[in-house]
């Protein structure tokens, strides 16, 4: 026998043993008892940059006037990928603030983020104060890994002008006053091409992705088992085949055309603010870029339209999240700030008027200086609104509305023949692409 | 062993071990990580569970792969013979000039130069159907402009296009290859009464093919793992350029017609955390571009009659 397939065997092996060594084990989190004192120094990771890194600042100046025994350093502009690579190396900062609900699944469950409900029943803190909905998207499997900061709900702007002209004077309110707002807003050139649009339909333009839709008709995405729901679910063949009608009536290759043709959406040549389209789907932070590069436009704010009259109201909420990481070096320090962000109202209020996002405290939500503008205001009251919907956490992400995403694009398109059979195929695709990670 | 011969073995090894600690760090270690993490059921934050070849069998239902592997043979069939032919000419030109050779190659040079993402973004914004010039020029003469990289037809010759535009680095290389084929042998030839044709056929190709074979295989790897601009043309052509949250979403735009193997890779590992999977599918990757370099260089070895 060949004496060197023995010994790259051993090696093979040996390494492959390293390489297991190498992956850090999980950690036991103590809590210490009620009423400790709390200080030392703490580590914060957010993805905010500049402004909004800034404004984050200046809260945090305030926590460290009332908490003059933690001293918090700040690290800004890290994503998820950053925050979870430095988890899993056994580093990372005590604190993480995500800007997506995708990761709340996952670090739940993987533990990454330590579950916060010992120090919430230590405390004795009233999780009622917070919004319904952002409870919800911030705990999984049982677990609350993780605390709502500041959300952003997302409705329909509408362009008055665009309305006026049109001799339309109040908003859509169901899915087929959509379809006929849209009609008589849309305005075409001399050669047929689409000059202006009433409502794009597409689900790849902007802020129209499937799930910001949904609360039109409360289509569910999962099962209470963690499955694909969209076969199932009657919500998404009514959305669908709305949308279809509505692509078909402008025609899908005119649309795609026009829509090529638009500016990027975070940008001053965004379609609604140049006044190219008149009915955008969109969330609160929209209205600080409106006020700064488009001062002029004359829009409104309303709930997304519905089919059942009884679920107008609503549109669809996420936000951003905190955590504390397992391999935090002062856990209690963290929570501090954690519930001095997420919990103190005069806190979560100057958040939300410094970062223009929706406050997720039920007192920081009635404050009157928000409340004052009347499109912000609408916001505010989706958000508080019971029919409002969110997409529920998952292990493995945003990898269920991704896998649903490729069908809707295949299916506006006109690829998809018979839609029964391929919600039914996509309830597969998504199954087969949930469980890719066991 | 002598005392002089060990001492000898000694400075030698110890003129290699650098080299060998950086390849031993740097690619033996994550290569044997990789095919271990690869049966493993691996989030990147849990301790790993070994799961034995599952990750493999997934491949079998995986909905996407079908779609990415797809994508990228198509770029590798069509993107590396193009970038390779169009580098030929163009040196085969350039080494015709007389007069400013040098001012034209550094023209044709300077695409090389410019980052991938940038160079991305600036010809997304060239080709954007309705605002972009090139669209806006077609159309002075009367040819109404394809939609780009917004059309699932377009968008993979669009990055070909760019390709193509930062063709700089194959064809320097194309260059000094050509400029390297002894003049007397294109006299000799020319005394014969060869062509242009008949010269490039029978002197500058066999003389230049070892640059060939380094071009074909440098590309088809690299081709492999296109990931940077077809990302990058997807988010930008897509409209939501800044977006930081679901960038996978863009992936692949429009209608999954730039959705590459890598992309998928990246998608499941880091947005779907199943790192498990996506070592299976790096792991594949390696083979087969370790496989198609084999087989080039021997199907090379057989066409030459000689070592490569």
């Amino acid at each position: 026998m060949n004496k060197r397939i023995p010994r790259a065997l051993f090696a093979l092996v040996s390494a492959g043993l390293l390489v297991a060594g190498c992956t850090p084990a999980p950690k036991e989190n103590k809590i210490a008892d009620p009423g400790t004192a709390v200080s030392g120094t703490v580590e914060l990771w957010h993805f905010f940059t500049e402004r909004e890194a800034a404004a984050i600042d200046d809260v945090l100046k305030d926590f460290s006037a009332g908490h003059p025994n933690i001293k918090v350093t700040v690290k800004p502009g890290q994503d998820d990928s950053k925050v979870t690579q430095a988890i899993g190396a056994g580093n990372g900062p005590d604190i993480g603030l995500s800007y997506s609900t995708d990761i709340v699944g996952k670090f739940c469950s993987s533990g990454a983020w330590v579950d916060l409900n010992p120090y919430i029943a230590r405390d004795k803190l009233d999780l009622d104060k917070l919004n319904a909905t952002t409870r919800s998207y911030t705990e999984f499997g049982g677990k609350r890994c993780a605390m709502p900061f500041l959300a952003d709900a997302y409705g329909m702007y509408y362009n008055k002008d665009l309305f006026a002209k049109a001799g339309l004077t109040t908003p859509p309110k169901t899915l087929d006053e959509l379809t006929e707002y849209a009609k008589k807003l849309t305005v075409r050139n001399p050669d047929g091409s689409l000059k202006t649009v009433g409502f794009l339909p597409l689900y790849d333009f902007y802020e129209n992705a499937a799930a910001h839709l949904a609360p039109a008709t409360g289509a569910k995405w999962l099962t209470a088992d963690g499955k694909s729901a969209v076969g199932a679910d009657p919500g998404w063949k009514t959305l669908l085949t709305w949308q279809k009608n509505l692509v078909d009536w402008y025609g899908y290759d005119a649309l795609t055309k026009f829509k090529a043709s638009l500016g990027d959406e975070f940008s001053a040549d965004n379609a609604f603010q140049k006044g190219q389209v008149a009915i955008n789907i969109d969330a609160e932070y929209r209205l600080a870029f409106l006020s700064d590069q488009s001062p002029d436009l004359k829009y409104g704010v309303a709930p997304i339209p519905t089919t059942d009259p009884a679920r107008y109201g609503g549109g669809y909420v996420t936000g951003n999240i905190v955590g504390i990481s397992k391999n935090a070096r002062n856990p209690e320090a963290a929570w501090e700030l954690i519930k001095y962000l997420t919990t103190d109202d005069k806190a979560v209020v100057k958040l939300a008027g410094l970062l223009k996002n929706v406050p997720t405290t039920t007192t920081a939500i009635a404050d009157p200086g928000l409340n004052a503008d009347q499109n912000f205001k609408a916001f505010i009251d989706i958000f508080n609104n019971p029919n409002s919907m969110t997409s529920p956490p998952s292990k493995s992400g945003p990898a269920y509305q991704e896998t649903f995403g490729q069908f809707l694009t295949g299916y506006q398109s006109g690829k998809v023949a018979d839609l029964n059979q391929g919600l039914a195929e996509a309830d597969k695709q998504i199954n087969s692409v949930m469980s890719l990670g066991g | 062993m002598t005392g002089t011969s060990l001492r000898r073995g000694a400075t030698t090894f110890s003129f290699v071990a650098p080299a060998l600690l950086g390849i031993a760090i740097f690619f033996v270690y994550p290569l044997i990580s990789a095919i271990y993490f690869s049966f493993t059921e691996f989030d990147l934050l849990s301790v790993p569970r070994w799961v034995g070849p599952e990750n493999y069998r997934r491949m079998a239902e995986d909905p996407f792969l079908l779609q990415a592997v797809r994508n990228t043979l198509w770029m590798v069939v069509v993107f590396v013979p193009v970038r390779i032919l169009g580098a030929i000419g163009l040196s085969m030109l350039l080494v015709q000039l007389k007069r400013g050779a040098g001012f034209f190659r550094t023209i044709f040079y300077l695409p090389a130069l410019v980052p991938p993402v940038a160079a991305t973004i600036a010809f997304v914004y060239l080709l954007k159907p309705g605002t972009g010039p090139v669209n806006h020029v077609l159309e002075m003469i009367g040819i109404d402009g394809p939609l780009w990289f917004n059309s699932p037809a377009w968008a993979k010759p669009s990055l070909v296009l760019l390709g193509l535009w930062a063709i700089g680095d194959l064809m320097i290389i194309f260059l000094a290859a050509v400029l390297g084929v002894p003049e007397s042998l294109y006299e000799a030839a020319s005394l014969d009464g060869a062509n242009a044709w008949h010269r490039f056929r029978s002197i500058t190709l066999p003389t230049i093919r070892p640059v060939i074979l380094f071009a074909a295989v440098t590309g088809v790897i690299y081709t492999l793992q296109y990931f940077d601009q077809a990302a990058v043309a997807g988010s930008i052509a897509g409209g939501q350029a800044t977006v930081g949250a679901g960038i996978s979403q863009s992936f692949g735009y429009p209608e999954g017609s730039t959705f590459t193997y890598p992309l998928w890779l990246y998608t499941v590992g880091f947005r779907y955390s199943a790192l498990g999977y996506a070592n299976a599918l790096a792991i594949v990757l390696f083979v087969v571009a370790l496989a198609v370099t084999v087989i080039l260089l021997r199907r090379a070895k057989a066409f030459s009659g000689e070592e490569s």
